[in-house]
Protein backbone atom coordinates (compact mmCIF):
# COMPACT_ATOMS: atom_id res chain seq x y z
CA UNK A 1 0.00 0.00 0.00
CA UNK A 2 1.58 3.15 -1.12
CA UNK A 3 -1.29 6.03 -0.34
CA UNK A 4 -1.69 6.77 3.30
CA UNK A 5 -4.05 4.87 5.65
CA UNK A 6 -6.91 6.41 7.05
CA UNK A 7 -6.53 4.49 10.60
CA UNK A 8 -3.98 2.77 12.13
CA UNK A 9 -4.82 -0.13 14.01
CA UNK A 10 -2.12 -1.53 16.91
CA UNK A 11 -3.10 -5.09 17.63
CA UNK A 12 -4.15 -7.76 15.34
CA UNK A 13 -6.07 -10.25 18.35
CA UNK A 14 -9.98 -10.81 17.91
CA UNK A 15 -10.43 -7.07 18.38
CA UNK A 16 -8.29 -5.73 16.08
CA UNK A 17 -8.96 -7.76 13.10
CA UNK A 18 -12.53 -7.34 13.19
CA UNK A 19 -12.14 -3.35 13.52
CA UNK A 20 -9.37 -3.38 10.32
CA UNK A 21 -12.02 -5.63 8.66
CA UNK A 22 -15.02 -3.27 9.57
CA UNK A 23 -13.21 -0.03 8.36
CA UNK A 24 -12.30 -1.48 5.17
CA UNK A 25 -15.28 -3.05 4.43
CA UNK A 26 -16.10 0.85 4.74
CA UNK A 27 -13.88 2.09 2.48
CA UNK A 28 -10.94 3.43 4.56
CA UNK A 29 -7.48 2.61 4.33
CA UNK A 30 -5.94 0.66 7.48
CA UNK A 31 -2.35 0.35 8.77
CA UNK A 32 -2.95 -3.42 10.97
CA UNK A 33 0.50 -3.94 13.09
CA UNK A 34 0.97 -6.90 15.58
CA UNK A 35 4.04 -7.89 17.11
CA UNK A 36 3.11 -11.53 16.56
CA UNK A 37 3.94 -13.85 13.58
CA UNK A 38 0.46 -14.28 12.76
CA UNK A 39 -2.56 -12.48 12.54
CA UNK A 40 -5.02 -13.34 15.86
CA UNK A 41 -3.56 -12.38 19.06
CA UNK A 42 -3.49 -14.45 21.74
CA UNK A 43 -6.65 -15.80 21.83
CA UNK A 44 -6.09 -17.33 18.24
CA UNK A 45 -2.44 -17.58 18.80
CA UNK A 46 -0.81 -19.41 15.69
CA UNK A 47 1.71 -20.00 14.86
CA UNK A 48 3.40 -18.33 11.07
CA UNK A 49 1.53 -19.88 7.80
CA UNK A 50 4.23 -20.90 6.36
CA UNK A 51 4.66 -23.55 9.38
CA UNK A 52 1.08 -24.41 10.03
CA UNK A 53 1.72 -27.89 8.73
CA UNK A 54 4.69 -28.69 10.83
CA UNK A 55 2.96 -27.51 13.85
CA UNK A 56 -0.94 -28.65 13.97
CA UNK A 57 -2.56 -26.58 16.59
CA UNK A 58 -6.20 -26.13 15.16
CA UNK A 59 -7.88 -28.31 17.76
CA UNK A 60 -6.47 -25.97 20.72
CA UNK A 61 -8.54 -23.40 19.37
CA UNK A 62 -11.96 -21.68 20.02
CA UNK A 63 -13.98 -20.27 17.08
CA UNK A 64 -11.89 -20.77 14.52
CA UNK A 65 -14.32 -20.18 11.22
CA UNK A 66 -14.88 -16.84 13.12
CA UNK A 67 -11.03 -16.49 12.65
CA UNK A 68 -10.81 -17.80 8.98
CA UNK A 69 -13.00 -15.55 7.78
CA UNK A 70 -11.64 -12.59 9.55
CA UNK A 71 -8.12 -13.66 7.87
CA UNK A 72 -9.91 -14.06 4.39
CA UNK A 73 -11.32 -10.77 5.01
CA UNK A 74 -8.02 -8.87 5.74
CA UNK A 75 -6.29 -10.93 2.99
CA UNK A 76 -8.54 -10.12 0.29
CA UNK A 77 -7.99 -6.14 1.41
CA UNK A 78 -4.25 -6.86 1.61
CA UNK A 79 -4.40 -7.97 -1.78
CA UNK A 80 -6.60 -4.81 -3.64
CA UNK A 81 -3.56 -2.68 -2.04
CA UNK A 82 -5.96 -1.52 0.76
CA UNK A 83 -4.27 -2.88 4.23
CA UNK A 84 -0.90 -2.23 5.08
CA UNK A 85 -0.38 -5.50 7.22
CA UNK A 86 2.58 -5.15 9.24
CA UNK A 87 3.50 -8.47 11.31
CA UNK A 88 6.43 -8.70 13.79
CA UNK A 89 6.02 -4.85 14.62
CA UNK A 90 6.77 -4.04 18.19
CA UNK A 91 4.53 -0.69 18.84
CA UNK A 92 6.42 1.49 21.23
CA UNK A 93 5.20 4.65 21.03
CA UNK A 94 1.80 6.68 19.70
CA UNK A 95 1.75 10.30 19.97
CA UNK A 96 -0.43 12.83 18.87
CA UNK A 97 0.92 14.76 15.37
CA UNK A 98 -0.52 17.77 13.76
CA UNK A 99 -4.60 16.15 13.52
CA UNK A 100 -3.89 12.89 13.36
CA UNK A 101 -1.00 9.96 15.01
CA UNK A 102 1.86 8.94 14.92
CA UNK A 103 2.65 5.53 15.53
CA UNK A 104 6.45 3.84 16.33
CA UNK A 105 7.12 0.29 15.82
CA UNK A 106 10.73 -1.85 15.42
CA UNK A 107 10.29 -3.77 12.38
CA UNK A 108 11.95 -7.32 14.39
CA UNK A 109 11.10 -9.49 11.27
CA UNK A 110 15.05 -10.02 10.84
CA UNK A 111 14.99 -10.31 14.36
CA UNK A 112 17.59 -9.62 16.57
CA UNK A 113 17.95 -6.96 13.45
CA UNK A 114 15.59 -3.74 14.38
CA UNK A 115 14.50 -1.48 11.42
CA UNK A 116 12.02 1.90 13.04
CA UNK A 117 8.84 2.10 10.92
CA UNK A 118 6.75 5.17 11.79
CA UNK A 119 2.60 4.67 10.81
CA UNK A 120 0.54 7.84 10.16
CA UNK A 121 -3.15 8.40 10.47
CA UNK A 122 -5.62 10.93 10.83
CA UNK A 123 -7.44 7.85 13.21
CA UNK A 124 -5.98 5.33 15.90
CA UNK A 125 -7.62 2.01 17.19
CA UNK A 126 -5.61 0.72 19.86
CA UNK A 127 -6.25 -3.01 20.32
CA UNK A 128 -3.16 -4.19 22.25
CA UNK A 129 -5.28 -6.70 24.62
CA UNK A 130 -3.86 -7.77 28.61
CA UNK A 131 -1.67 -10.36 29.97
CA UNK A 132 -2.16 -12.60 33.01
CA UNK A 133 -2.43 -10.84 36.07
CA UNK A 134 -0.26 -12.61 38.36
CA UNK A 135 -0.11 -13.09 42.24
CA UNK A 136 3.38 -13.98 43.99
CA UNK A 137 3.63 -16.61 46.13
CA UNK A 138 6.20 -18.76 47.46
CA UNK A 139 8.07 -20.26 44.98
CA UNK A 140 6.52 -18.58 41.73
CA UNK A 141 10.05 -17.97 40.34
CA UNK A 142 11.25 -20.85 40.29
CA UNK A 143 11.76 -22.42 36.32
CA UNK A 144 8.85 -24.19 35.48
CA UNK A 145 6.23 -21.97 37.03
CA UNK A 146 4.36 -20.26 33.81
CA UNK A 147 1.68 -18.11 33.55
CA UNK A 148 -1.46 -20.11 32.57
CA UNK A 149 -1.23 -17.76 29.17
CA UNK A 150 2.44 -18.49 28.93
CA UNK A 151 1.52 -22.10 29.02
CA UNK A 152 -1.14 -21.93 26.32
CA UNK A 153 1.07 -19.72 24.26
CA UNK A 154 3.44 -22.17 23.65
CA UNK A 155 0.84 -24.94 23.32
CA UNK A 156 -0.96 -22.70 20.34
CA UNK A 157 2.09 -21.35 19.25
CA UNK A 158 4.41 -24.10 19.00
CA UNK A 159 2.64 -27.32 19.89
CA UNK A 160 5.07 -27.68 23.16
CA UNK A 161 3.70 -28.53 26.40
CA UNK A 162 5.73 -27.03 29.60
CA UNK A 163 5.78 -29.97 31.45
CA UNK A 164 4.29 -33.88 31.39
CA UNK A 165 2.74 -33.21 34.94
CA UNK A 166 0.58 -29.89 35.57
CA UNK A 167 -0.60 -28.15 38.52
CA UNK A 168 -2.74 -24.60 37.24
CA UNK A 169 -3.89 -22.36 39.47
CA UNK A 170 -5.67 -19.01 40.15
CA UNK A 171 -8.84 -17.88 39.55
CA UNK A 172 -11.29 -17.54 36.23
CA UNK A 173 -12.72 -19.55 33.27
CA UNK A 174 -9.52 -19.13 31.33
CA UNK A 175 -7.80 -22.11 33.67
CA UNK A 176 -10.03 -23.94 31.93
CA UNK A 177 -8.90 -24.20 28.15
CA UNK A 178 -5.53 -24.11 29.46
CA UNK A 179 -6.09 -27.23 30.77
CA UNK A 180 -7.77 -28.76 28.50
CA UNK A 181 -5.35 -28.07 25.86
CA UNK A 182 -2.94 -29.50 28.15
CA UNK A 183 -4.72 -32.53 28.65
CA UNK A 184 -5.29 -32.84 24.87
CA UNK A 185 -1.84 -32.81 24.23
CA UNK A 186 -1.49 -35.85 27.13
CA UNK A 187 0.18 -33.91 29.53
CA UNK A 188 -1.40 -35.27 33.07
CA UNK A 189 -3.00 -32.20 34.52
CA UNK A 190 -3.06 -32.89 38.18
CA UNK A 191 -5.26 -30.28 39.56
CA UNK A 192 -7.22 -27.31 38.40
CA UNK A 193 -6.91 -25.15 41.33
CA UNK A 194 -9.70 -22.55 40.96
CA UNK A 195 -10.25 -19.66 44.56
CA UNK A 196 -13.80 -18.97 43.47
CA UNK A 197 -16.61 -21.09 43.95
CA UNK A 198 -19.19 -21.87 40.84
CA UNK A 199 -22.08 -20.85 43.04
CA UNK A 200 -20.73 -17.27 42.95
CA UNK A 201 -21.99 -17.21 39.26
CA UNK A 202 -25.67 -17.98 40.56
CA UNK A 203 -25.50 -14.47 42.38
CA UNK A 204 -25.71 -13.21 38.55
CA UNK A 205 -28.64 -14.75 36.86
CA UNK A 206 -29.24 -12.72 34.24
CA UNK A 207 -25.76 -12.01 32.40
CA UNK A 208 -25.46 -16.36 33.25
CA UNK A 209 -29.37 -16.56 30.74
CA UNK A 210 -28.25 -14.23 27.91
CA UNK A 211 -25.28 -15.69 27.24
CA UNK A 212 -25.98 -19.56 26.68
CA UNK A 213 -22.91 -19.78 23.71
CA UNK A 214 -20.41 -19.33 27.12
CA UNK A 215 -22.18 -21.78 28.75
CA UNK A 216 -21.45 -24.05 25.71
CA UNK A 217 -17.74 -22.92 25.70
CA UNK A 218 -17.45 -24.07 29.07
CA UNK A 219 -19.20 -26.80 28.67
CA UNK A 220 -17.15 -28.01 26.09
CA UNK A 221 -13.92 -28.02 28.43
CA UNK A 222 -15.86 -29.35 31.17
CA UNK A 223 -16.36 -32.75 28.95
CA UNK A 224 -12.83 -32.57 27.96
CA UNK A 225 -11.69 -32.23 31.09
CA UNK A 226 -13.83 -35.07 32.64
CA UNK A 227 -12.89 -37.21 29.28
CA UNK A 228 -9.38 -36.50 30.52
CA UNK A 229 -10.16 -37.07 34.39
CA UNK A 230 -8.54 -33.66 35.10
CA UNK A 231 -9.84 -32.97 38.54
CA UNK A 232 -10.95 -29.17 39.22
CA UNK A 233 -10.86 -27.81 42.69
CA UNK A 234 -12.87 -25.43 43.89
CA UNK A 235 -12.24 -22.40 46.42
CA UNK A 236 -8.45 -24.34 46.42
CA UNK A 237 -5.26 -22.46 45.68
CA UNK A 238 -1.63 -23.29 44.55
CA UNK A 239 -0.07 -21.54 48.17
CA UNK A 240 3.50 -22.41 47.01
CA UNK A 241 5.88 -23.72 44.54
CA UNK A 242 8.92 -25.72 45.73
CA UNK A 243 12.18 -27.11 44.41
CA UNK A 244 15.82 -26.64 43.45
CA UNK A 245 16.82 -25.55 40.15
CA UNK A 246 13.16 -26.48 38.73
CA UNK A 247 9.38 -26.58 40.17
CA UNK A 248 9.71 -30.11 41.41
CA UNK A 249 6.17 -29.66 43.70
CA UNK A 250 3.17 -27.53 44.83
CA UNK A 251 1.33 -27.12 48.06
CA UNK A 252 -2.47 -26.93 47.46
CA UNK A 253 -4.85 -25.63 50.60
CA UNK A 254 -8.43 -25.44 50.65
CA UNK A 255 -9.35 -21.49 51.19
CA UNK A 256 -11.87 -19.86 53.62
CA UNK A 257 -14.47 -17.45 51.66
CA UNK A 258 -11.70 -14.54 52.37
CA UNK A 259 -9.36 -16.71 50.47
CA UNK A 260 -6.80 -17.78 53.36
CA UNK A 261 -5.92 -21.23 53.43
CA UNK A 262 -7.85 -23.45 55.69
CA UNK A 263 -5.80 -24.83 58.54
CA UNK A 264 -4.80 -28.33 57.90
CA UNK A 265 -5.71 -28.64 54.84
CA UNK A 266 -2.40 -28.28 52.96
CA UNK A 267 -0.96 -30.74 50.90
CA UNK A 268 1.91 -31.16 48.25
CA UNK A 269 1.57 -32.34 45.13
CA UNK A 270 4.34 -33.33 42.88
CA UNK A 271 5.09 -31.90 39.35
CA UNK A 272 7.15 -30.59 36.83
CA UNK A 273 5.55 -27.61 36.11
CA UNK A 274 3.16 -25.46 37.12
CA UNK A 275 0.81 -22.50 35.46
CA UNK A 276 -1.03 -19.79 37.29
CA UNK A 277 -3.23 -16.90 36.38
CA UNK A 278 -5.68 -14.58 38.13
CA UNK A 279 -7.46 -12.81 35.41
CA UNK A 280 -5.85 -10.77 33.08
CA UNK A 281 -4.40 -6.72 33.20
CA UNK A 282 -5.24 -4.53 29.86
CA UNK A 283 -2.12 -3.50 28.51
CA UNK A 284 -2.71 0.33 27.84
CA UNK A 285 0.60 1.79 27.42
CA UNK A 286 -0.40 3.34 24.70
CA UNK A 287 -3.26 4.82 25.83
CA UNK A 288 -2.35 6.48 29.00
CA UNK A 289 0.36 8.27 27.55
CA UNK A 290 -1.74 10.00 24.37
CA UNK A 291 -3.92 11.69 27.77
CA UNK A 292 -6.90 8.63 27.57
CA UNK A 293 -9.08 8.85 30.39
CA UNK A 294 -9.17 5.71 32.79
CA UNK A 295 -12.31 4.11 34.50
CA UNK A 296 -12.56 1.80 37.01
CA UNK A 297 -13.26 -2.15 35.78
CA UNK A 298 -15.68 -4.60 38.12
CA UNK A 299 -12.23 -7.00 37.91
CA UNK A 300 -9.81 -4.30 40.16
CA UNK A 301 -8.16 -2.76 37.19
CA UNK A 302 -8.31 0.52 35.94
CA UNK A 303 -9.64 0.25 32.52
CA UNK A 304 -9.99 2.52 29.37
CA UNK A 305 -13.00 4.68 29.11
CA UNK A 306 -14.74 4.32 26.03
CA UNK A 307 -18.28 5.65 24.83
CA UNK A 308 -20.88 3.57 23.21
CA UNK A 309 -19.02 3.70 20.18
CA UNK A 310 -15.65 2.67 21.61
CA UNK A 311 -14.44 6.13 21.45
CA UNK A 312 -12.15 7.21 23.98
CA UNK A 313 -11.74 10.76 25.40
CA UNK A 314 -8.88 11.54 23.12
CA UNK A 315 -10.04 12.95 19.55
CA UNK A 316 -9.35 10.41 16.99
CA UNK A 317 -8.38 7.79 19.29
CA UNK A 318 -10.82 4.49 19.98
CA UNK A 319 -10.22 1.15 21.50
CA UNK A 320 -11.78 -2.17 21.58
CA UNK A 321 -11.34 -5.40 23.37
CA UNK A 322 -9.35 -6.09 26.95
CA UNK A 323 -8.32 -2.41 26.97
CA UNK A 324 -11.51 -1.54 27.64
CA UNK A 325 -12.44 -4.20 30.32
CA UNK A 326 -11.60 -7.75 29.96
CA UNK A 327 -14.50 -9.68 28.44
CA UNK A 328 -13.56 -12.43 26.25
CA UNK A 329 -12.38 -12.81 22.55
CA UNK A 330 -16.34 -13.14 21.44
CA UNK A 331 -16.98 -9.21 22.92
CA UNK A 332 -13.29 -7.89 21.52
CA UNK A 333 -15.18 -8.62 18.09
CA UNK A 334 -18.03 -7.00 18.68
CA UNK A 335 -16.11 -4.21 19.77
CA UNK A 336 -13.78 -3.68 17.10
CA UNK A 337 -16.91 -3.68 14.68
CA UNK A 338 -18.53 -0.96 16.69
CA UNK A 339 -15.37 1.00 16.75
CA UNK A 340 -14.80 0.73 13.03
CA UNK A 341 -18.26 1.78 12.51
CA UNK A 342 -17.72 4.79 14.84
CA UNK A 343 -14.32 5.36 12.95
CA UNK A 344 -16.57 5.28 9.74
CA UNK A 345 -19.08 7.95 11.09
CA UNK A 346 -16.83 10.01 12.53
CA UNK A 347 -13.85 10.04 9.15
CA UNK A 348 -17.44 10.93 7.03
CA UNK A 349 -18.03 13.70 9.34
CA UNK A 350 -22.32 13.07 8.76
CA UNK A 351 -24.29 11.63 11.27
CA UNK A 352 -25.00 7.97 10.56
CA UNK A 353 -28.43 6.91 11.34
CA UNK A 354 -29.10 4.10 14.11
CA UNK A 355 -29.20 1.28 11.37
CA UNK A 356 -30.65 -2.20 12.67
CA UNK A 357 -27.01 -3.77 12.31
CA UNK A 358 -25.54 -1.25 14.84
CA UNK A 359 -28.26 -1.40 17.10
CA UNK A 360 -27.53 -5.38 17.38
CA UNK A 361 -24.01 -4.30 17.71
CA UNK A 362 -24.49 -2.26 20.82
CA UNK A 363 -27.13 -5.16 22.15
CA UNK A 364 -24.47 -7.70 21.84
CA UNK A 365 -21.95 -5.75 23.44
CA UNK A 366 -23.99 -4.98 26.23
CA UNK A 367 -24.80 -8.24 26.90
CA UNK A 368 -21.42 -9.57 26.63
CA UNK A 369 -20.24 -6.71 29.12
CA UNK A 370 -22.86 -7.82 31.46
CA UNK A 371 -21.13 -11.10 31.78
CA UNK A 372 -17.52 -10.19 31.84
CA UNK A 373 -18.92 -7.89 34.76
CA UNK A 374 -20.62 -11.35 36.54
CA UNK A 375 -17.34 -13.36 35.72
CA UNK A 376 -15.30 -10.34 37.39
CA UNK A 377 -17.46 -10.61 40.35
CA UNK A 378 -17.61 -13.97 40.51
CA UNK A 379 -13.84 -14.57 40.44
CA UNK A 380 -11.95 -12.14 42.33
CA UNK A 381 -8.81 -12.01 43.48
CA UNK A 382 -9.76 -13.38 47.05
CA UNK A 383 -8.62 -10.30 49.55
CA UNK A 384 -6.41 -12.59 52.22
CA UNK A 385 -4.30 -13.96 49.14
CA UNK A 386 -1.24 -11.90 50.87
CA UNK A 387 -1.49 -14.32 53.99
CA UNK A 388 0.17 -17.09 51.51
CA UNK A 389 3.46 -14.87 50.99
CA UNK A 390 6.42 -14.88 53.65
CA UNK A 391 8.87 -12.06 54.36
CA UNK A 392 11.32 -13.87 51.97
CA UNK A 393 8.70 -14.31 48.81
CA UNK A 394 10.07 -12.29 45.62
CA UNK A 395 7.04 -10.31 44.75
CA UNK A 396 9.16 -8.04 41.75
CA UNK A 397 10.78 -10.80 39.68
CA UNK A 398 13.05 -8.09 37.81
CA UNK A 399 14.39 -6.28 40.44
CA UNK A 400 14.31 -9.49 43.42
CA UNK A 401 11.94 -7.83 45.22
CA UNK A 402 10.91 -9.59 48.71
CA UNK A 403 7.33 -8.98 50.34
CA UNK A 404 9.26 -8.33 53.58
CA UNK A 405 10.44 -5.12 51.84
CA UNK A 406 7.41 -4.20 50.63
CA UNK A 407 5.67 -4.29 54.28
CA UNK A 408 8.58 -2.49 55.29
CA UNK A 409 7.82 0.33 53.10
CA UNK A 410 4.15 0.27 53.36
CA UNK A 411 4.84 0.31 57.12
CA UNK A 412 7.01 3.43 56.58
CA UNK A 413 3.84 4.89 54.99
CA UNK A 414 4.52 4.19 51.35
CA UNK A 415 0.63 4.88 50.19
CA UNK A 416 1.01 3.41 46.59
CA UNK A 417 2.63 1.08 44.37
CA UNK A 418 4.19 3.94 42.54
CA UNK A 419 5.22 4.91 45.90
CA UNK A 420 6.93 1.69 47.16
CA UNK A 421 8.68 1.36 43.69
CA UNK A 422 10.62 4.59 44.38
CA UNK A 423 11.60 3.05 48.02
CA UNK A 424 12.05 -0.53 46.99
CA UNK A 425 12.63 -0.77 43.23
CA UNK A 426 9.61 -3.11 42.97
CA UNK A 427 8.18 -2.22 39.06
CA UNK A 428 11.70 -0.37 38.41
CA UNK A 429 13.28 -3.36 36.21
CA UNK A 430 13.03 -5.12 32.92
CA UNK A 431 8.87 -5.53 33.04
CA UNK A 432 8.62 -1.94 34.35
CA UNK A 433 6.24 -3.25 36.44
CA UNK A 434 3.89 -5.31 34.53
CA UNK A 435 4.19 -8.55 36.13
CA UNK A 436 4.03 -6.87 39.90
CA UNK A 437 2.34 -3.78 39.94
CA UNK A 438 -1.11 -5.09 40.42
CA UNK A 439 0.20 -7.76 43.25
CA UNK A 440 2.02 -4.50 44.74
CA UNK A 441 -1.12 -2.03 44.28
CA UNK A 442 -3.22 -4.73 46.19
CA UNK A 443 -0.50 -5.09 49.01
CA UNK A 444 -0.69 -1.35 49.36
CA UNK A 445 -3.86 0.17 48.20
CA UNK A 446 -7.23 -1.73 47.85
CA UNK A 447 -9.86 0.30 47.55
CA UNK A 448 -9.10 1.19 43.96
CA UNK A 449 -8.96 -0.10 40.67
CA UNK A 450 -5.20 -0.65 39.72
CA UNK A 451 -3.54 1.87 37.40
CA UNK A 452 -0.38 1.03 35.73
CA UNK A 453 1.97 3.56 35.85
CA UNK A 454 2.54 5.75 32.98
CA UNK A 455 5.60 4.29 30.57
CA UNK A 456 6.24 6.46 27.40
CA UNK A 457 8.34 3.04 25.83
CA UNK A 458 5.80 0.26 25.71
CA UNK A 459 8.34 -2.31 24.58
CA UNK A 460 11.88 -1.80 24.03
CA UNK A 461 13.83 -0.33 21.20
CA UNK A 462 17.02 -0.38 20.20
CA UNK A 463 18.73 3.18 21.03
CA UNK A 464 20.38 3.35 17.49
CA UNK A 465 16.37 3.04 16.50
CA UNK A 466 15.47 6.11 18.75
CA UNK A 467 18.56 7.87 17.35
CA UNK A 468 17.97 7.28 13.80
CA UNK A 469 14.07 9.02 14.58
CA UNK A 470 15.62 12.05 15.45
CA UNK A 471 16.45 12.93 11.79
CA UNK A 472 13.44 14.11 10.18
CA UNK A 473 11.65 11.10 8.88
CA UNK A 474 9.84 11.59 5.50
CA UNK A 475 6.44 12.24 5.67
CA UNK A 476 4.78 9.34 4.17
CA UNK A 477 2.48 6.33 5.82
CA UNK A 478 5.71 4.01 7.01
CA UNK A 479 9.23 5.24 6.86
CA UNK A 480 11.72 2.70 7.74
CA UNK A 481 14.68 4.01 9.06
CA UNK A 482 18.12 2.32 9.11
CA UNK A 483 18.55 -0.52 11.14
CA UNK A 484 20.01 -0.08 14.22
CA UNK A 485 22.49 -1.97 16.63
CA UNK A 486 20.59 -3.81 19.51
CA UNK A 487 21.41 -2.87 22.97
CA UNK A 488 20.02 -5.07 25.82
CA UNK A 489 16.32 -4.66 27.01
CA UNK A 490 17.75 -2.68 29.98
CA UNK A 491 17.60 0.50 27.15
CA UNK A 492 13.64 1.17 28.70
CA UNK A 493 14.94 2.14 31.90
CA UNK A 494 15.21 6.12 31.39
CA UNK A 495 11.61 5.79 31.12
CA UNK A 496 11.51 5.41 34.44
CA UNK A 497 12.44 8.58 35.50
CA UNK A 498 9.83 9.69 33.63
CA UNK A 499 7.26 9.14 36.35
CA UNK A 500 5.72 12.24 37.31
CA UNK A 501 4.69 13.87 39.82
CA UNK A 502 1.20 14.53 39.19
CA UNK A 503 1.21 10.25 40.10
CA UNK A 504 2.12 11.13 43.77
CA UNK A 505 0.38 13.52 45.30
CA UNK B 1 15.54 -31.36 11.26
CA UNK B 2 15.85 -27.42 11.49
CA UNK B 3 19.07 -26.74 14.42
CA UNK B 4 19.88 -23.98 15.98
CA UNK B 5 22.94 -24.07 18.33
CA UNK B 6 22.49 -23.52 22.12
CA UNK B 7 25.58 -22.61 23.60
CA UNK B 8 27.95 -23.94 21.08
CA UNK B 9 25.33 -27.16 21.24
CA UNK B 10 23.57 -27.95 18.17
CA UNK B 11 19.78 -28.07 19.65
CA UNK B 12 16.59 -29.00 16.86
CA UNK B 13 13.41 -27.40 16.51
CA UNK B 14 10.28 -27.20 14.48
CA UNK B 15 9.82 -24.82 12.22
CA UNK B 16 6.88 -21.93 13.84
CA UNK B 17 8.83 -22.22 17.06
CA UNK B 18 10.16 -19.96 19.08
CA UNK B 19 13.83 -19.99 20.59
CA UNK B 20 11.82 -20.04 23.88
CA UNK B 21 9.53 -23.53 22.71
CA UNK B 22 12.33 -25.21 21.11
CA UNK B 23 14.56 -24.65 24.64
CA UNK B 24 11.21 -25.72 26.55
CA UNK B 25 10.61 -28.84 24.42
CA UNK B 26 14.29 -29.46 24.63
CA UNK B 27 13.38 -30.06 28.67
CA UNK B 28 15.13 -26.86 29.63
CA UNK B 29 13.24 -24.66 31.60
CA UNK B 30 16.07 -22.46 33.26
CA UNK B 31 18.63 -20.73 31.30
CA UNK B 32 19.67 -17.50 33.17
CA UNK B 33 20.39 -16.85 36.76
CA UNK B 34 19.16 -13.99 38.22
CA UNK B 35 21.81 -10.92 39.23
CA UNK B 36 20.53 -10.56 43.13
CA UNK B 37 19.55 -14.02 44.20
CA UNK B 38 21.57 -16.20 41.64
CA UNK B 39 18.23 -17.24 40.88
CA UNK B 40 17.70 -19.65 37.89
CA UNK B 41 15.07 -18.61 35.71
CA UNK B 42 13.83 -19.44 32.11
CA UNK B 43 10.22 -18.43 30.47
CA UNK B 44 7.09 -17.68 32.64
CA UNK B 45 4.67 -15.14 30.78
CA UNK B 46 5.65 -16.96 27.20
CA UNK B 47 4.20 -13.56 25.11
CA UNK B 48 6.92 -11.22 25.61
CA UNK B 49 6.05 -8.89 28.64
CA UNK B 50 8.43 -9.88 31.36
CA UNK B 51 11.28 -10.66 30.35
CA UNK B 52 12.52 -13.72 32.65
CA UNK B 53 13.58 -15.62 29.29
CA UNK B 54 16.34 -13.14 28.09
CA UNK B 55 18.98 -14.67 25.81
CA UNK B 56 22.00 -13.11 23.30
CA UNK B 57 21.04 -14.01 19.78
CA UNK B 58 23.59 -13.71 16.98
CA UNK B 59 25.42 -11.68 19.13
CA UNK B 60 22.86 -9.00 20.10
CA UNK B 61 22.00 -9.26 23.91
CA UNK B 62 18.70 -9.03 25.95
CA UNK B 63 16.74 -11.16 23.40
CA UNK B 64 12.89 -12.13 24.66
CA UNK B 65 13.63 -16.02 24.10
CA UNK B 66 9.73 -15.77 23.76
CA UNK B 67 9.45 -13.69 20.98
CA UNK B 68 12.20 -14.62 18.61
CA UNK B 69 11.75 -17.15 15.74
CA UNK B 70 14.19 -19.89 15.80
CA UNK B 71 15.98 -19.70 12.69
CA UNK B 72 18.44 -22.38 10.54
CA UNK B 73 22.06 -21.79 12.43
CA UNK B 74 20.93 -18.97 14.22
CA UNK B 75 22.93 -18.68 17.33
CA UNK B 76 21.62 -18.65 20.89
CA UNK B 77 23.76 -17.82 24.28
CA UNK B 78 22.29 -17.85 27.32
CA UNK B 79 23.13 -15.25 30.15
CA UNK B 80 24.50 -15.72 33.39
CA UNK B 81 23.25 -12.74 34.96
CA UNK B 82 21.06 -9.71 34.21
CA UNK B 83 24.37 -7.84 34.30
CA UNK B 84 26.01 -9.48 31.66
Amino acid sequence: MTEPADLVVVGAGPAGMAAAATALAGGLRVALLDSGTALGGQYWRHPPEHARAAVPTDDLHHGLDRYRALCRALAAHRTAGRLDLRLEHHAWSAVREGDGFAVHAADRREAPRETAVVLRAPRLLVATGAYDRQLPFPGWDLPGVLTAGGMQALLKGGSVAAGSRVALGGTGPFLLPVAAGLAARGVEVVAVCEAAHPRAWLRHPGPLLSNPDKWAEGAGYAATLVRHRVPVRPRTAIVAAEGGERVTSVRIASLAPDGSPRPGTERRVEVDAVGVGWGFAPQLDLLVPLGASLTDSADGNAVVAVDRGQRTTVPGLYAAGETCGVGGAALAVNEGRLAAASVLADARATTVPMNRRLAALRSAVDRQRAFARAMALAHPVPPAWSSWLTDETVVCRCEEVTAGAIRTARADGAPDHRQIKQLTRAGMGWCQGRMCGPAVHCLTTRHRAYEPAERLVATPVTLGALADLDEDPPVSTASPVSAASPVPATSTEPTDSSETDKECP
Amino acid sequence: MNEIVVDGEPLPYTEGQTVAAALVAAGRVAWRTTRVGHRPRGVFCGIGVCFDCLVTVDGARGQRACLVPARPGMTVTTLEGDDD
